[in-house]
This record gives structure tokens, sequence and C-alpha cells, in this order.
């Protein structure tokens, strides 16, 4: 008999967005809800996880795990996996997330669904059936494991977290793992530039793709975004190739997930992994000079035309009402 | 050094489109190509040959037709190409496709070296690379947008993460997934196209590959895909064309305004 949902996270904002879920699977499957707290030195933050809502909550605190490695964690979970008995375990897809899941799964010789966007329970046969986009993200793939643990990967933000309750209680079971060393050392870390935005968190996005020929021209979409107070998105490109802005705008499959209640897309086309990153935005609208860029197709509106002659106009009638 | 790169073909994501009655994806007449990513995973193992004098070869599991995209590997600049076919590993979910490619790479054997891309542009899980580095007991370093040097027994790397961008060093044999912005593919030229076109390339199938029926296709995958269907957009689809630019613009604004979204 199988105990438990289990939750993993390394990011525990993320921890508690999946404890959310959990909670609600937990139910469904007439378990309890139990998340792994694995690193060094990181015993005392299990109040956070019961404060989401953790029942149980599984340490495995060793100095082998100070630096986050995929082979070191798979072990340190395989051990939780080994005590709890999940019949469903959610691990956050950061990318170390990503990268841990599958490694995990495969020593469990069991599946993963990948970045799923929506998860329940079939009562009647204790399956966790999840939903993921698929071939190229063209279509929504409804799927199960046959293994157990039901293990899914779920992308950040996709689930609502939990209201905080510091009141609550759990119990904490400490792990005994041997955690065997791996061959590989961290050089050095370098930063990446941030300004520190959370794009995630915007209202309103416009955002700026290929369609814009140099770094300067962004000035354009800036000075727009600042008159409707939105906050500037791009595409894989502007953030991973050319580096006009700093990653924390990249919205797509591998940047930022976003829903903001206006996502304005000028001069993207619209990649398939573009569009799994802004899919669920309230309203979208596109400005691309190409009629037949596949951004219309997912808009609600849309002007076929020049950026560099749209957004000056679209700025001019703006300033104009607000005199 | 013995490098091999693994790669998928798959639907060119351009040509795709969903019936509108069903919902369902057309793949009929759709052409396939090697996924994007893949390419750059190609394109590393070649550079490592120029500059390293490294044995490269690549592999595929797939149809028939996956030959093509080997052909393209091999005029690319890959010495050895190996085709992975059996009607017994279709509809292969990651894990059962990652044991057919640790099958391979244990039967080319000595391997210091696997390369994949971060994920392939179709499933884009990103799952294959780290199941195929957990079958064979190797060290995973994901996400690498450089390799900063190899040789000596140890590679090191630099790998794209959220909060920076990691320098790591691990022992060889190792599996690296690179991404988009390692490298900027090159293209086949014709003469290298032709005698690509003539290299004896084998097909190995399950029993090549001493793997039991159990272990691959649909009975050996442990995701089961109950249906695939197109989103439901319900999107207005609204295009602003009458009049001039200061026209359509009013009216988007207006629209704007008007869903709660803008005030002016």
């Amino acid at each position: 008999m199988r105990m438990a949902v289990l939750v993993f996270s390394e990011n525990l904002e993320v921890a508690a967005e999946l404890l959310g879920k959990g909670r609600e699977l937990a139910n469904d499957l007439g378990t309890k809800l139990a998340a792994a707290l694995v690193g060094s030195g990181v015993k005392g933050k299990e109040k956070e996880l019961f404060a989401y809502g953790a029942d149980v909550v599984y340490v495995v605190d060793h100095p082998s795990l100070s630096t986050f490695f995929p082979e070191t964690y798979t072990e340190a979970l395989a051990k939780v996996v080994e005590l709890a008995k999940p019949e469903v375990l959610l691990i956050g897809a950061t990318k170390r997330g990503k990268e841990t899941a599958p490694r995990l799964a495969t020593k469990l010789n069991a599946g993963c669904a990948a970045g799923a966007t929506s998860l329940r329970i079939d009562k009647e046969k204790k399956l966790l059936i999840a939903e993921r986009p698929a071939i190229s993200a063209m279509v929504v793939a409804t799927e199960f494991s046959k293994t157990k643990p039901q293990i899914a990967t779920v992308p950040p933000r996709t689930f609502e977290k939990p209201p905080r309750d510091d009141s609550r209680k759990g119990e904490v079971v400490e792990v005994k793992a041997e955690i065997p060393p791996v061959e590989k050392k961290v050089v050095e870390l370098k930063a990446k530039e941030m300004k520190g935005i959370k794009i995630e968190d915007a209202e309103l996005i416009t955002s700026c793709g290929r369609g814009f020929r140099k770094k300067e021209d962004l000035k354009l979409l800036e000075e727009l975004a600042g008159l409707i107070g939105a906050t500037l998105g791009c595409s894989r490109p502007i953030a991973a190739d050319l580096k006009w802005l700093p990653e924390d705008h990249w919205v797509g499959l591998s940047g930022h997930k976003v829903k903001p209640r206006m996502y304005m897309a000028v001069g993207i086309s619209g990649q398939v992994q573009h569009l799994a990153g802004m899919r669920d935005s309230k309203i979208i609208v596109a400005i691309n000079k190409d009629p037949d860029a596949p951004i219309f197709k997912v808009a609600d509106y849309g002007i076929v035309g020049d950026l560099y002659q749209v957004i000056p106009a679209l700025i001019s009638y703006l300033k104009s009402k607000k005199g | 050094m013995r490098v091999v790169v693994c790669i998928k073909q798959v639907f060119d994501p351009a040509e795709l489109k969903v019936d509108p009655s069903t919902r369902l994806l057309v793949t009929d007449g759709v052409s396939r190509k090697i996924s994007d990513f893949d390419k750059n995973a190609i394109e590393e193992a070649v550079r490592l040959k120029e500059n390293q004098k490294a044995e490269t070869f690549v592999i595929t599991m797939g149809p028939a037709d996956a030959m093509r995209a080997l052909r393209e590997a091999l005029a690319m600049g890959i010495d050895n190409a190996y085709l992975l076919s059996d009607p017994a590993f279709d509809n292969s979910d990651t894990l059962a496709t990652a044991r057919v490619l640790a099958a391979a790479i244990r039967k080319i054997g000595n391997v210091d070296l696997v390369l994949t891309a971060e994920a392939s542009m179709d499933g884009y899980s990103g799952m294959v690379g780290p199941r195929l580095a957990a079958l064979l007991n190797l060290p995973q370093l994901t996400y690498v947008r450089k390799i900063v040097s190899v040789g000596d027994g140890k590679i090191v790397v630099e790998r794209d993460l959220e909060e920076g961008y990691e320098v790591v060093e691990a022992k060889l044999p190792a599996l690296v997934t690179v991404t988009k912005e390692i490298n900027e593919p090159r293209f086949a030229t014709l003469p290298k196209i032709m005698a690509a076109s003539k290299k004896k390339v084998d097909t190995w199938g399950a029993a090549e590959l001493g793997l039991s029926k159990e272990e691959v296709g649909l009975s050996g995958s442990a995701v089961q895909v109950m249906k695939a269907e197109a989103p439901v957009m319900g999107r207005k689809n609204i295009i602003f064309k009458e009049g001039e630019l200061s026209q359509q613009v009013e009216e988007l604004v207006k629209a704007l305004v008007k869903e709660g979204v803008l005030k002016v």
C-alpha cells in the first residue's frame, strides 16, 4: 500500500506550489502529503514546508549535498522514495528539477510526465492523469504512468501557492542516506546579468522578438511599456542569442511562463516554444508585418504592419489621449 | 577520444497543422528533419573531431526514413552512423528510447563522451539525455552552452542555469546536453553530401542490440498516452485592417480599454 503524495523542489517557492496541488491529489487518493527537504544544512527549513501543507517532511541533510548535482540528489531522493513509498511524486521543473527527475525516474525504472500543466487523480484506478504540451506544443497530451511512483515534473507557477499557515505542524523524518561521491566539481559560478524583474508577476507585458533590428530600437517598446505600465518581455533570440535583454525577460518554454492580463507580442513570429510560455494570457495582441505569422492564430487582436510604424503610432495615440 | 551524438528526426513544426474538426494533429505529408538543437550537438562533435582528432559516431532511433537524418549528420562531418530501427521500437517513451540508445552506445564501445541536445523540438521533455546518463551510469552535464576544455580524462563545461553560468569539471566518460547557444551549426556542402550518401550505414534492431521486446516500444514504456489534442484556444482573432494605421491603432486601444486591460 502506497502511503503518500511526495513533493520535491530545491526552490522552496516552487515546493510550496507543489504542496498546494499535492494536497488536492492526496485528498483524492486518501493519503498523507509529504515533502522531501534535501541539501546540506537544510534542517530547520521543514517549517516552511509544514506551513504550506506538508504532513511529513523527509529531511536528507548531508555534507555531500552542499552542491546540487543531479547524481547525488537522485541518490538522496531515491532513499526518500524507498521510505515514503509515495503513490505520486511531484518534482518542480526548475532546470535542476528537470535534469534530476529523469535520472531519478530511470533509477526507479519509472515513467515521468514532463512539464505537466494539469494534474488530477482518476479515483477509481488511483491513477495520476497528467496533461502536458507535446509535439512542438501543438497538442496537449493526456497521459499516465504504468509504474509507481507516478512521477510528474511541474513548471514553476503552474499551480497557486496555498495560503501560509505558520501554526501547522507535522512529522519530521530524518533520513540517513549514503551519498556516494560524484567525480564532478563546480569550478566557478558566473553571475548572469539580471535586473531582478519578475515577469511572471506582470499584469501587462509588451514583448519583443526578431522583428527588432537592433538593441537600441527596444527603446521604442520601452516607451510604450512605460506609457501603459507594462513589463518588457522577449522571445528566445533576444535573451539567449543576442543578449539584448537579460534572461529574466525571456518568455517561452525554456524561459518564463507568464499569464498576464494582456500580452502584446511585437515582432514575434510565434514559434511554438514561445507560444507555450504565453498562451494562457488573458488577452493576446500581435503586431507583426507578416500576415501569416503563427502569432496571429493565437491572438485576440492584431495589427499587420511594420512595428517601426505601428509602435510610434500607438505611442502618439496614447500620448494624445493622456494629454 | 570516441564521441557519440544522439539525434532525433522530428516533424517540421512549421508544417504541422491541426484538423479543426477533430483537434488532432495532421502529420500526413509533413516532412521530417533533424531536431534543431541536435544540429548543435552534431556541430560540437565535429569540432571535437577537427580540434581533438575525436572519432565521431551518430545514432538515431526511428523508422527507415531516419536514415536521411544520419546522412545529413555524416555530411556535416560525423565519421560513422548507425540507424536503430525495429518495428518493436515503435511508440517508445523516453525510458524505452533511452534503453535503445544506451544499448547502441554500449555496442559502439569505449565511448568517452555522449552528446545530446538539451531537448527535442517536438517532445521538449529534456528527459532522454539524463535517462541515458542514468542507464549508462555516467555523470551528466546538462544545459551546456560551452565546452571549455576536454582532454586528460576530464571535461570542463559552462552550464546555463537560472541563477548563473556554472563552470563544472567532470571525469570522462560523461554525457553532455547542449543548448542552441553553444555554436552555429554548419551547412553540409554538396561534395560532402555526395560522399555521405555513399557511406555504409548499418541498421541495428532489438536483436542486434540484445534487447528483449518487453524492454522497448509500447510494452517497454512506462508512460501511456491516452490522447493528444489541440487545446481550445478560444481566441477572438480580430485583425484591424480598415483605414489608415492611425485608425487601426485607435481601434486596438479602444478594444483593449473595453477588455479592461488598458486605461486611457
